[in-house]
């Protein structure tokens, strides 16, 4: 017995089904391209952190400046205090 | 107003009818000028986000066709023009371009908001609104000037176009709207007063029958006079240049001529000669709107490439 049960509205409408498919794969290409665009065009690391839905600090404007200046001191204060 | 029960589907419907809801020869021109606007912006765009922002304007402009055959499929049952669109002619529901135009509208909107800025989206929306709601459902049927104010929905492309690359509007994006807003009128009445149309039939006002042939002539030369200092005062802004008005001051002399001879022609002249200047006015009309897009593309291009300089400009 054939698992595949054929019927004559799968033929009637085998155009528009497949038009809807492949609308629906240039959907899918669309979002992707724009994805690839969008990513290779950020200029900042951080920004890729972006839209997780969940509070980043680090993440805040001046974060990363203020956290490098936080080392440099400490390392500056590591180095006074070993001499 | 769209009357289900009146329309019933008689065959089924293939791609093809689903794509021609979208009424593609309007297409063509939003996309054109829509290419243009971003194109001379000052801004460069990445050529994918480019591609997929004159896509979503295509498709915009598509789904308000598409909502515009829904709620006119009443009308267009009646004229002999419009008569083998896809749901007069049985091959769509009404519901179902319904569904599509709204769809559509809502993706196109979506996806340009996410790929650009959400200025370009909006004048998107507000376009689509336009043209279903406000020219379809309350002015067309309802006051002669209404393709005055339909041409409005086909004149937002550059400018959306121009949103796109800049995110704001200007001078140049509001100049090259008002180009087409004006040019729509001549164009349409100039076709109007050739074509033997059957709105009357279809109880929809147009001003070759609300207020006769006469007023029409009169009106296309009065479109046709700003219309002259709109295309030309787009030469003198960031986007024009000398190529832009040599070919706007030749195009502009070359309509206005058609419009006023027009407008001198009684009907009686017209019938005798078959509106051999109609005709020709209404192809004029054509080559002048591509002509000025056209030229303000190869303008972009020659400053482009520094070559406008030799001009001073």
């Amino acid at each position: 017995m054939a698992i595949k049960v054929e019927h004559e509205i799968h033929e009637r409408r085998r155009g528009r089904n497949t038009g809807v498919g492949l609308l629906l794969l240039a959907l899918i290409g669309i979002v992707f391209g724009l994805t690839v665009v969008k990513v290779l065009g950020l200029t900042d690391i951080r920004q890729m952190e972006r839209f997780d839905h969940v509070a980043r600090p680090q993440l805040e404007p001046g974060a990363l400046e203020a956290a490098e200046q936080r080392a440099a001191e400490a390392a500056a204060a590591a180095e006074e205090a070993t001499e | 107003m769209t009357d289900i029960t009146n329309h019933t589907q008689t065959r089924e419907a293939q791609m093809g009818d689903y794509f021609a809801l979208m009424k593609p020869r309007v297409m063509q021109l939003v996309v054109f000028t829509a290419l243009v606007g971003l194109l001379v912006a000052p801004v460069g765009v990445n050529p994918f986000i480019g591609f997929v922002a004159i896509l979503c304007i295509a498709v915009g402009a598509g789904a308000s066709g598409a909502l515009n055959m829904w709620w006119d499929a009443d009308i267009d049952a009646i004229m002999k023009r419009t008569a083998n669109r896809p749901i007069p002619s049985g091959a769509v529901t009404p519901g179902e371009a319904l569904g599509i135009g709204m769809a559509l509208s809502f993706f196109a909107v979506i996806l340009l908001f996410l790929a650009t800025n959400a200025l370009a989206a909006g004048l998107l929306a507000f376009t689509i609104f336009f043209y279903a709601v406000i020219y379809s459902m309350w002015l067309k049927r309802s006051t002669p000037q209404n393709i005055v104010i339909g041409g409005a929905a086909g004149a937002f492309p550059p400018m959306i176009g121009w949103a796109v690359a800049t995110g704001g509007v200007s001078i140049e994006s509001v100049l090259m709207f008002a180009l087409i807003f004006m040019w729509t009128p001549p164009h349409f009445w100039a076709l109007a007063l050739f074509v033997k149309s059957d709105y009357g039939n279809a109880n929809v006002p147009m001003l070759t029958e609300t207020h006769g042939r006469k007023a029409t002539r009169n009106h296309i030369l009065a479109y046709c006079v700003p219309l002259v200092l709109v295309a030309l005062g787009l030469g003198f802004t960031s986007i024009g240049g000398p190529f832009y008005l040599v070919v706007a001051l030749g195009l502009n002399i070359w309509f206005l001529k058609g419009c006023y001879d027009i407008w001198t022609r009684t009907d009686a002249d017209s019938e005798a000669d078959n509106h051999a200047v109609e005709k020709h006015t209404f192809k004029v009309s054509l080559y002048y709107l591509f002509g000025h897009f056209g030229a303000l593309l190869i303008e972009a291009l020659l400053r482009a490439n520094g070559l406008t300089a030799w001009a001073g400009w």
